[in-house]
């Protein structure tokens, strides 16, 4: 249908719809609407609400709606087709606001005024248009900053379980990341999809307290928003993202929390349709719905601008291979996992030494970078702290009397990474040297011939030192 | 060449159907809607279809008219695909980016093979020649490394009216004009390929060659035969793009086709910028110019993303008809798999083994049975080899798609989660991986590099399955409680291990490893066992042997220890030899 004609479609107005099942409306006896676009809903009282056409045939559609059904009637509700997918306006004046999952402001202020509204679906980066991301974040934290380094246009999510300070490292990483010697207009783009009034409110009050708020758009559809409005969220805190990056070229940090509240919302609705499912009922285009998302970071040819993101996501019952963490973990560049045992004994931030991974790391380190023994140093801790593990396995087994010397001081060694590398203050902000520093403090603690990772010149230089 | 053929009557997603058609086929390209949406039909019933779309549909309203093209599916062959990227459906992603910026819009059309570019064309065949199918009319040197030939079409024979004098053409001009017993064709240097039907050839032949990796975990325990297929299962962050990239580098195949399927766009840009700066070892090229792209990125629409494999494979094939050794990365059949289960919940088929449908299993064999050493319609010889990556979910290999790949390909390199995580690269696990193809290459080996290598090889993995029963051991009573003898085969192990196991993509020296420093590198630890056994039987203590000074030079040879210093890996097994005598010369007298 020619966009001439959707417009004139878009003024008439249905009165009554057939049925209504959780948030999906069937609308019987209309003209022919276009998959994916906007609807408007009026109850019996006039107030609005906006719903997305998921599928459409002759004459007849059925509408997800963001804001819920309660109290819609069958025969008195009236639906408009707006003719076009939902848009964002978008604008630099939107910094400093504060906007519901949908983009409609909640702080109060006036709605802003639109330069441009785009799609919230966005379309996909050419491969050939992107650029490499190279450039090393220092975030302070030597877990990070040491073993899997953040680097500007990465998605790097963290993997938590509920009661873990996910909260608390993911604010610290975002007042003190930075790139070294390098003054740059930032923007922090934060999304929450599920989360409780405090969650918000911590975040916020810490945005406040460094100073960066008026750097912060906040996208919020909390814990008592209705579950289809956080299907939304994410995508108009991208778009937002996209703008602000790839237009007005700023770096723009992403945080999207909670991501397994999303992927819930994502497979109610899958469920309530009637749809096959896959992997614990999850609906078989998980990875590619997820996808859509995630891949919207980076950097591109011919803007100066960056999107990274830090997708937050709790592990239902503590367990990577459920498929909301397995699939991100897929698709995203890494994953920060913070692990309960460490949390146990006291050690913050809780990053688990062997399962978190940053794939970017290999191009954002060494000489020029940070340091040129950083990738050999990173490999050697890592070699020694899975040797740890399996030394404490055997400890348990045999009793620590029994091990030889060379496996006590292994176990030595991994008390002192984790209490001397891994620990930190919350507000302890680590420059790169000192991370690599201490990582040489305490692999120094192990004897030469063990380090097998680094080479002659390198020992020379930092062993023991 | 497009008609209408009916009208739109539901849009699910990437899924519509239509109603009201006049003329259609099975898997027929149809276009869709005012911005001609490029769509498959995959069910025909009665006067509707169900088409698969490989774009996104969003704002698509029943009654749009569907147009058919009258033929299925297809990519365009000929000079211009080598150093190219494309997406799913064979759209040329740097001209899209060069027309339309950086995202790609829907409708966008562009011709796979650059029209206007001039090619220097050589006869080979003359007017009057008899032409069968496949046989070479001419050549185009592609690029440095390449010379492409210019074949009669696979369905084509007939005498050569008229042929092309030698001269600068683009790739529509008319070369050749066959006259077969059906009437004239035009041949020109571009011919056009169903992607769902493998190309004809003379006959297959068995697959001895290996294909030379130089990743040593790969060649010297796991080998991959030239017209083989493999499958290299792993976890997220276990490093299956990692060891496709290291094998679309390295590998001693003449053209590399890299297939990006549902994964991520930097991985595609890594390759971008890295490729053409690298060299291929054999001629000094860059890799890009024997490299074929194809870049259908997790958030490109999804129904191109399962065609991306078949558009890459037909390529791979076309190569091999002209007689090259072709190795095609899919990297992640998982992710193909995937789309073939979303377009099919989709059309609400009945799904099978979770979630996925139950011809999961026979487009998996259609597909890996594509590759083979063959001898072609021209009667030279090319093969095509698949490294097929396969992502299963959670890291547990008995899900579906990795269980009937396994069925289907020869060689499994099994990635493991521990190894990846104490950063042991390639993550290739000693202890799960097979090859069926060391009995078939066996004879190249110990005619080509060292008549020791099977027993060399031999030894090491007999050497590894004894370490994982003492591993057991050790893990219940530490390694203390073992004698000697038993210590030095965990010792021995360790190195091999990482020593020549563990090969860094990111070192100058150890990335690749010609096959003559593999053996050596190889002989040299085993000789450390041979000699230390004895030792150890002549009484000398495993602390003794931990001191030797030649120790540490071994586990740090990959690095200190280049490709063309081969000889450097002689003076140090000889070393080796003296000090280990020297150590027995002590006991013996005892």
């Amino acid at each position: 249908m020619p966009d001439s004609d959707k417009k004139l479609y878009s003024a008439r107005e249905y009165q009554g719809i057939q049925q209504i099942v959780g948030p999906l409306l069937f609308i019987e006896n209309i003209h022919d609407v276009g998959y994916n676009e906007l609807v408007e809903i009026r109850d019996t009282r006039g107030n609005e609400r906006l719903g997305v056409i998921l599928e459409t045939s002759e004459g007849a559609a059925v509408v997800q709606v963001f804001e819920g059904t309660t109290g819609l009637a069958l025969d008195q509700t009236r639906v408009r087709f707006r003719g076009e997918p939902l848009q964002l306006p978008v604008n630099r004046e939107m910094l400093g606001r504060v906007f519901d999952g949908l983009g409609r402001p909640i702080d109060g202020g006036p709605a802003p005024v639109a330069q441009e509204r785009r799609n919230v679906n966005g379309s996909p980066i050419n491969p050939t248009a992107r650029t490499y991301p190279t450039k090393f974040i220092q975030t302070g934290i030597s877990a990070i900053d040491g073993m899997n380094t953040l680097v500007r246009g990465q998605k790097l999510p963290v993997f938590s379980g509920s009661g873990l300070p996910h909260n608390r490292v993911t604010a610290q990483i975002v007042r003190q990341a930075k790139i070294v010697g390098e003054e740059v207009n930032f923007a922090v783009v934060f999304a929450a999809m599920g989360v409780k009034h405090d969650v918000a409110r911590f975040f916020i009050d810490n945005f406040e307290e460094t100073g960066v708020l008026e750097n912060v758009v906040l996208f919020l559809s909390l814990a008592d928003s209705p579950s289809v409005e956080r299907l939304m969220t994410p995508r108009t805190a991208l778009t937002m993202a996209e703008y602000l990056a790839f237009e007005e070229d700023m770096h723009v940090l992403v945080i999207l929390t909670d991501m397994t509240n999303y992927c819930e919302a994502l497979r109610e609705i899958s469920t309530l349709r009637g749809e096959i499912p896959s992997r614990k009922s999850y609906p078989g285009y998980l990875y590619s719905d997820l996808a859509s998302l995630y891949e919207r970071a980076g950097m591109v040819e011919g803007s100066e601008g960056s999107i990274t993101q830090v997708p937050i996501l709790t592990m239902p019952n503590d367990d990577i291979s459920h498929p909301i963490p397995d699939l991100t973990g897929y698709i995203t560049e890494g994953q920060i996992v913070l692990e309960r045992d460490l949390f146990q004994k006291g050690i913050y931030p809780p990053i688990a030494g062997l399962p978190s991974l940053s794939r970017l790391m290999k191009d954002g380190i060494g000489p020029g970078m940070t340091r040129e023994d950083h990738a050999h140093i990173a490999s050697q801790l890592f070699a020694a702290y899975a040797k740890v593990k399996d030394v404490r396995a055997l400890a348990s087994v045999i009793g620590e009397e029994e091990l030889t010397p060379l496996d006590n001081t292994y176990l030595e060694f991994g008390n002192m990474f984790e209490k001397e590398f891994l620990s930190q203050k919350e507000d302890e902000e680590r420059s790169i040297e000192d991370t690599l520093d201490i990582g040489w403090k305490v692999i120094s603690h192990l004897p030469k011939e063990e380090l097998y990772r680094i080479s002659e010149e390198e020992l020379i230089k930092y062993y023991g030192k | 060449m497009y008609e209408v053929i009916g009208q739109v009557s539901r849009v699910l997603g990437p899924v519509i159907h239509a109603k009201g058609i006049t003329k259609a086929q099975m898997l027929e390209l149809v276009e869709v809607g005012e911005d001609r949406l490029i769509g498959e039909i995959v069910r025909l019933q009665g006067n509707e279809i169900t088409v698969q779309v490989y774009e996104d549909t969003t704002g698509l309203a029943p009654g749009a008219k569907v147009y058919g093209s009258g033929m299925p599916l297809s990519v365009e062959l000929g000079p211009g695909l080598l150093s190219s990227i494309y997406d799913g459906v064979q759209r040329p992603l740097e001209v899209i980016k060069a027309q339309s910026g950086q995202y790609i819009h829907r409708g966008v059309r562009i011709p796979s093979i650059d029209r206007q570019k001039k090619w220097s064309f050589t006869p080979v065949a003359r007017a009057g020649d008899r032409i069968e199918p496949g046989q070479v009319l001419g050549t185009v040197q592609e690029t440095e490394q390449v010379i492409h030939k210019i074949m009669a079409p696979p369905n084509i024979s007939g005498e050569i009216k008229t042929m092309i004098t030698e001269g600068e053409y683009t790739v529509e001009t008319t070369i050749a004009v066959i006259k077969a017993a059906s009437g004239e064709n035009e041949i020109s240097m571009i011919q056009r390929w169903p992607v769902r039907q493998g190309r004809p050839i003379q006959e297959r032949l068995p697959s001895d060659i290996p294909l030379i990796t130089g990743q040593r975990v790969i060649d010297t325990l796991f080998p991959v035969a030239k017209g083989g297929a493999v499958a290299v299962p792993g976890g997220f962050g276990t490093g299956k793009t990692m060891v496709e990239h290291q094998v679309a580098k390295w590998s001693d195949a003449d053209v590399v086709v890299y297939i990006g399927c549902g994964e991520r766009g930097n991985e595609i840009t890594d390759v971008l910028q890295e490729f053409p700066k690298l060299t291929d070892p054999r001629s000094g090229r860059p890799l890009m110019e024997r490299t074929i792209l194809i870049a259908n990125t997790s958030n490109m629409p999804v129904a191109a993303r399962e065609a991306s494999i078949y558009t890459g494979i037909t390529m791979a094939e076309y190569y091999r008809d002209q007689g090259f050794h072709v190795a095609i990365m899919a990297d992640s059949s998982s992710r193909w798999a995937e789309a073939l289960r979303e377009l099919s919940g989709r059309m609400e088929e009945m799904p099978a083994e979770e979630g996925f449908p139950a011809y999961l299993p026979t487009r998996l064999a259609e597909f890996y049975e594509r590759a083979g050493m063959v001898k072609t319609l021209s009667g030279e010889t090319g093969s095509v080899t698949i490294v097929g990556a396969v992502s299963p979910p959670g890291g547990d290999f008995s899900e579906p798609v990795t269980q009937h790949t396994k069925r289907f390909v020869r060689a499994f390199w099994a990635l493991d989660r521990d190894l990846a995580n104490a950063r042991h690269y390639p993550a290739i696990s000693w202890l799960d991986s097979y090859s069926e193809y060391v009995q078939d290459i066996t004879p190249w080996w110990t005619e080509n590099v060292d008549s020791e290598w099977p027993e060399l090889r031999r030894e090491i993995l007999d050497l590894l399955q004894r370490e994982e029963r003492l591993q057991q051991v050790v893990k219940l009573v530490g390694a203390d409680v073992l004698p000697d003898s038993q210590r030095l085969i965990l010792d021995v192990c360790d190195l091999f291990k990482n020593a020549f196991l563990q090969q860094s993509a990111f070192d100058q020296i150890d990335t690749y490893a010609t096959v003559q420093r593999q053996v050596k590198m190889l002989k040299i630890i085993v000789t450390y066992y041979r000699l230390g056994a004895e030792a150890i039987q002549q009484g000398a203590t495993l602390m003794k042997l931990r001191r030797l000074r030649v120790l540490s030079e071994l586990s740090k040879m990959k690095f200190s220890i280049a490709n063309d210093e081969a000889d450097k890996l002689d003076t140090l097994q000889q070393r080796l030899e003296r000090e280990m005598r020297r150590l027995g010369e002590i006991y013996a007298g005892f």
